[in-house]
């Protein structure tokens, strides 16, 4: 276990280090170079010199990723050059507000796709199972800013049971919580479609199995079969797709934001995109990739250590 | 499932002859604005209704159909175009640095959360269909750069192929002659997984605003457009979703009804 958990972590460290390279060239690609692509075509020269001094363009590219990186390992993500304020800080704000979100929406997504992939597991072959699955076929089908656009018209306007967007703060939970709701919903539909059909496979797979063939000449039924010996098995194949579709929902939540107008690290993205502040993209967008590439190995450690034919 | 392979044809060839059509008819002109009849529900006039400029939807539609389709699609190609010869050469040389520094930077690219790079890449590039494309097939390249080695890998170790090898044929030749046309079914149906994936993705990008531009139509920027007016006239926002889940759920069908027709153990299979 402890080679295998050092192997990933060295992984893990190759891989966030790729990444930043990565990240840090395609913001190079942008057309001329960043001082000018943010000052935009009107820019004065001197204003553009004075840019390029700041950022430190006039220096080599390999200088300066290596002084982006060690500013980043030091916690320092510089200044937004819109609000001239410390990136970190705004990112910290709108990760309240992202990260539960994503666990709200996985939370969601799990309390529809149990009882749905448990049902259609019970009855497969049925009518019953056929109708989950095909549910599912729809709800794969489904782009979930869409979904949120229809729960906004049913529950806001037509029905006025939650806000149409925005957030009023962690300092107001019950309000926060309404305002994350239907978000959570249009992020969880498409994932709890996936998570049931993967559910109904992994139990039908273990109810094939001798113990539950045993369990079930001891006299249980077939339902308590499933409930108390295939689900409990099922569950180590399941646990992986959560652990992976809670990155998906975290970087998901960028598009899903911008319908719910919430202020979250994917609208920060936006807005920065929009305005051209290619120190914040670069920077949010960073953090988005670290959060989501952790998650993954936090899951491949947790498997691992549920599962030790893995960690050959 | 014979049921789902012909509802996935027939929905995409449906898609697809709308997209086809559009480069000769369409019932209305999109560039003629008119005010006065913005915002009508369907009618026999306007079988889709129209939108905030008064624009016929369906014309709108067949319009965005093309988009869509021939985002997806060359993402797709792309995908193949690099994955399938990578997964290929990865295979022939098993076990090999090559092969190890192919799934190494497979490992990385998936790694990545694709909507954010793809978001990226746009962003930086300049919204366009072209860097769209770009963008979406980028992370196809890995996904048939591994199904390709998984499914390459055993018709290596077949008997033929020994044959094959013995008679002085290179690996190159090999993996052209033999293990290609064996795996060929397993990359259509991947192909058909990864351009429902792009019809999604395409319409996400658009929908932010960094797909397609105006004036060209596309469905997630006529979601965009619609989502002030969704209130007032909800066909607006309801029919380029429907649109958009209609070709995906198509797609997918045709995917998995293809998989099964297509591999005889899964045939009799729910």
């Amino acid at each position: 276990m402890l080679r295998y958990f050092a192997r990933r972590v060295l992984t893990l460290a190759l891989s966030l280090l790729a990444a930043s390279w990565i990240i840090f060239l395609i913001v190079e690609l942008v057309p001329g170079d960043p001082a000018a692509f943010m000052l935009g075509t009107g820019a004065q020269p001197e204003t553009l010199a004075a840019l390029r001094q700041e950022l430190g363009l006039n220096r080599p590219l390999p200088l300066r990723y290596a002084h982006w990186l060690t500013s980043l390992l030091q916690g320092d993500f510089g200044d937004s050059f819109t609000y001239k304020t410390p990136i970190s800080q705004m990112i910290i704000d709108r990760l309240q507000v992202s990260f539960p979100l994503a666990i709200m929406a996985l939370v969601l997504a799990s309390a529809i796709a149990f009882p749905a992939g448990l049902f259609a597991a019970s009855r497969r072959g049925r009518s019953g199972d056929l109708a989950v699955m095909g549910a599912t076929q729809l709800g794969v089908a489904v782009p979930n800013f869409w979904f949120a656009m229809l729960l906004v018209l049913l529950f806001a306007v037509r029905l006025r049971w939650f806000p149409a967007g925005g957030f009023p703060g962690w300092s107001d939970p019950f309000g926060a919580i309404r305002s994350l709701l239907l978000p959570a919903l249009a992020l969880a539909l498409p994932q709890s479609a996936i998570l049931a059909r993967i559910l109904r496979s992994a139990l039908i797979e273990a109810q094939q199995q001798d113990y539950i063939r045993t369990a079930r000449a001891k006299g249980l039924s077939a339902g308590q079969t499933l409930r108390r010996h295939a689900l409990r098995n099922a569950m180590v194949s399941v646990l992986t797709i959560m652990g992976l579709q809670f990155s998906f929902l975290l970087a998901g939540a960028i598009i899903i934001e911008n319908v719910f107008f919430l202020p979250g690290l994917g609208r920060l993205i936006f807005q920065a995109i929009n305005q051209r502040d290619l120190i914040v993209v670069q920077s949010s967008v960073l953090v988005l990739v670290i959060a989501v590439m952790t998650v993954t190995f936090l899951v491949d450690l947790a498997y691992a250590a549920i599962d030790p034919r893995l960690r050959k | 499932m014979r049921g789902g392979l012909v509802i996935g044809a027939a929905l995409t060839s449906a898609v697809a002859g709308a997209a086809v059509l559009s480069f000769i008819w369409t019932p209305a002109d999109i560039t003629q604005l008119s005010i006065a009849a913005r915002l009508q529900p369907p009618s026999p006039e306007f079988w889709l209704g129209t939108d905030h400029f008064g624009r016929d939807i369906l014309s709108m539609i067949m319009l965005g159909a093309r988009v869509s389709l021939a985002v997806a699609l060359v993402a797709v190609g792309i995908g193949m175009g690099l994955g399938v010869p990578l997964g290929l050469l990865a295979a022939a040389r098993q076990g090999g640095w090559i092969d190890d520094a192919v799934m190494r930077l497979n490992d990385l690219i998936f790694a990545f959360p694709s909507l954010v790079i793809a978001i990226l890449i746009t962003a930086v590039l300049g919204p366009s269909a072209v860097n769209a494309i770009i963008a979406i097939g980028i992370f196809n390249i890995p996904v048939f750069a591994r199904v390709t080695r998984g499914a390459a890998l055993p018709v290596w170790t077949l008997d033929y192929i020994r044959a094959a090898r013995v008679s002085g044929k290179g690996a190159a030749l090999i993996s052209m002659q033999h293990i290609l046309p064996n795996i060929a079914n397993l990359l259509i149906v991947q192909g058909t997984i990864q351009f429902s994936m792009g019809i999604l993705a395409e319409a996400g990008l658009s929908y932010v605003g960094l797909g397609a531009q105006p004036p060209t139509p596309s469905w997630g920027r006529m979601l965009a457009e619609s989502q002030t007016m969704v209130a007032m006239a909800p066909h607006v926002a309801i029919i380029p979703g429907l649109c958009i889940v209609l070709t995906v759920l198509g797609l997918n069908l045709l995917g998995d009804g293809l998989r099964d027709r297509l591999d005889p153990r899964l045939r009799g299979q729910p």
